[in-house]
């Protein structure tokens, strides 16, 4: 405990460190969905997106943040999708996104 | 093809030889009151240079400006003023003490050239207000660029060098530059952004050596309302948390900067982080000492550290002067001018811990 209270404390960084997450589940997860590398990150399906209409859930953050290593709280965030497809209707690439949900949810039920 | 060694001309900038108006730096005299003194003392006294410092001389507003409460045009007419008092004294150079008024200098005059209207009206402004008129300065200097280009002349008046007499080993120097010298118009500055050499060509002639850490362009948090705002202040202090972890794997002797705030915040942050969190970043667990560019060269002159205003420091300098030879009275430390006693501040974890710190803190 600091022995001066300055009213402030040090902001934590926010900068994602790459060579201290570990890949593995997210390179199992590509593994079994290769697809989700041709993802450009165009955000169409959170614009598009029911569930993120009504509550903060952003499938585009959870999964570019999954890929990277950061899985805390992605389960719970995957659990809000209502999986009605409106985002795999309008991906450019095609991906399937509702199996992505599916996928990381059953990869990531640990985290 | 050009050359490569023609590259380096692009990033040199016009420094005039003498004749300078100073600007002072509101900040600077109360956070390193010796430093602006030390510079015109080092110019008059050591060099022969004639530096004009005016009383009439004011704020450039750029504190103001950056945190949103001074409009640009009143900043503009102000500054106006200013070149008005240096024709008035006969002038032609300007000089700043301060990072963020030679950032407001050079970016009105960009304006002015790029929009020549804003000028014009700047002037009737000016006129308006005070009857005055003004001529654009032929050179545009911060005082760190001036003690830059004469970095060869005070070298050879040299009576410390920064060497580790203990060992004969060059000083491990962090150099910092204010992100307001070259960031925002990299010409401005020697070197420009990418590579400003303004420090680190002091700290080579003098003897020391640079340290070339990871986030060595990084900016040390100040950014006005990041630290006027004190619930922001989480987000200053971690800019100079991360320069400092980064910094620390390379064990620099000490860190000079050229602005003052990265003086004011690389140092008394180290408290804060020291008071925080416990951790210190320098040597036998004190702090890493930060130095002005005119300390540095005052100390290599042979000027008295308590003259320079050293004590006024966070983080004690003491085994920085022992480690360059330097002799001092460790009694005189607080005393001010005409001897009287100024106050000795409370121990602090950044200056080692001490036992009667740990004491003072169960309290």
């Amino acid at each position: 405990m600091a022995a001066i209270n300055f009213g402030f404390s040090i902001s934590k960084p926010r900068a994602i460190n790459m060579d201290l997450n570990n890949l593995n589940k997210s390179d199992e997860i590509l593994h079994e969905m290769p697809e989700l590398q041709s993802c450009i990150g165009c955000g169409s399906c959170t614009a598009v997106c029911t569930a993120g209409n009504l509550t903060e859930f952003n499938f585009r953050r959870v999964h570019t943040l999954v890929r990277r290593g950061e899985y805390q709280g992605a389960y719970e965030e995957m659990s809000k999708c209502m999986l009605c497809g409106k985002c795999r209707l309008v991906c450019p690439r095609g991906i399937n996104t509702r199996g992505v949900v599916m996928l990381l949810k059953r990869k990531l039920g640990d985290f | 093809m050009r050359a490569k060694g023609n590259s380096w001309n692009e990033y040199q900038k016009f420094i005039a030889d003498d004749d300078y108006y100073y600007g002072r730096s509101c900040i600077r005299q109360n956070f390193f009151p010796g430093s602006e003194k030390a510079f015109l003392d080092i110019m008059h006294n050591d060099l022969g240079k004639n530096f004009y410092d005016d009383p009439k001389h004011s704020s450039c507003t750029g504190i103001g400006y950056h945190s949103d409460v001074v409009p640009l045009e009143t900043t503009m007419t102000v500054v106006a003023r200013q070149f008005s008092l240096m024709n008035e004294s006969g002038l032609e150079n300007f000089t700043t003490s301060c990072i963020t008024s030679f950032g407001i200098y050079t970016e009105i005059l960009e304006t002015w050239k790029e929009f020549p209207e804003t000028e014009e009206k700047t002037r009737e402004n000016l006129y308006k207000a005070t009857g005055r008129e003004f001529t654009i300065p032929k050179c545009m200097a911060h005082t760190s660029d001036v003690m830059y280009h004469f970095r060869g002349e005070i070298g050879a008046r040299a009576k410390h060098r920064l060497i580790n007499v203990q060992t004969g080993e060059p000083l491990k120097v962090v150099d910092h530059i204010g992100c307001h010298y070259a960031k925002i118009f990299p010409k401005a500055g020697v070197g420009g952004s990418e590579f400003p050499y303004v420090l680190a060509g002091m700290v080579e002639e003098w003897g020391g050596e640079c340290v070339d850490y990871p986030e060595r362009r990084h900016c040390c948090g100040f950014g006005f309302r990041n630290y006027l705002v004190q619930a922001n202040r989480g987000y200053s202090i971690a800019n100079s948390h991360k320069k400092l972890e980064s910094m620390a794997p390379y064990k620099p002797d000490f860190i000079v900067a050229n602005c003052p705030g990265c003086s004011m915040f690389l140092d008394r942050w180290q408290y804060t982080i020291a008071e925080m969190e416990g951790t210190t970043y320098g040597e036998n667990g004190h702090g890493i000492p930060v130095l002005t560019y005119e300390e540095m060269a005052g100390l290599v002159l042979g000027y008295d550290p308590w003259a320079l205003g050293m004590q006024m420091h966070q983080v004690d300098v003491e085994p920085l002067l022992d480690k360059m030879g330097i002799e001092y009275d460790p009694a005189a430390k607080y005393l001010g001018r005409n001897g009287k006693y100024i106050g000795k501040p409370a121990s602090a974890v950044v200056n080692c811990a001490p036992v009667d710190t740990i004491y003072d803190m169960k309290q």
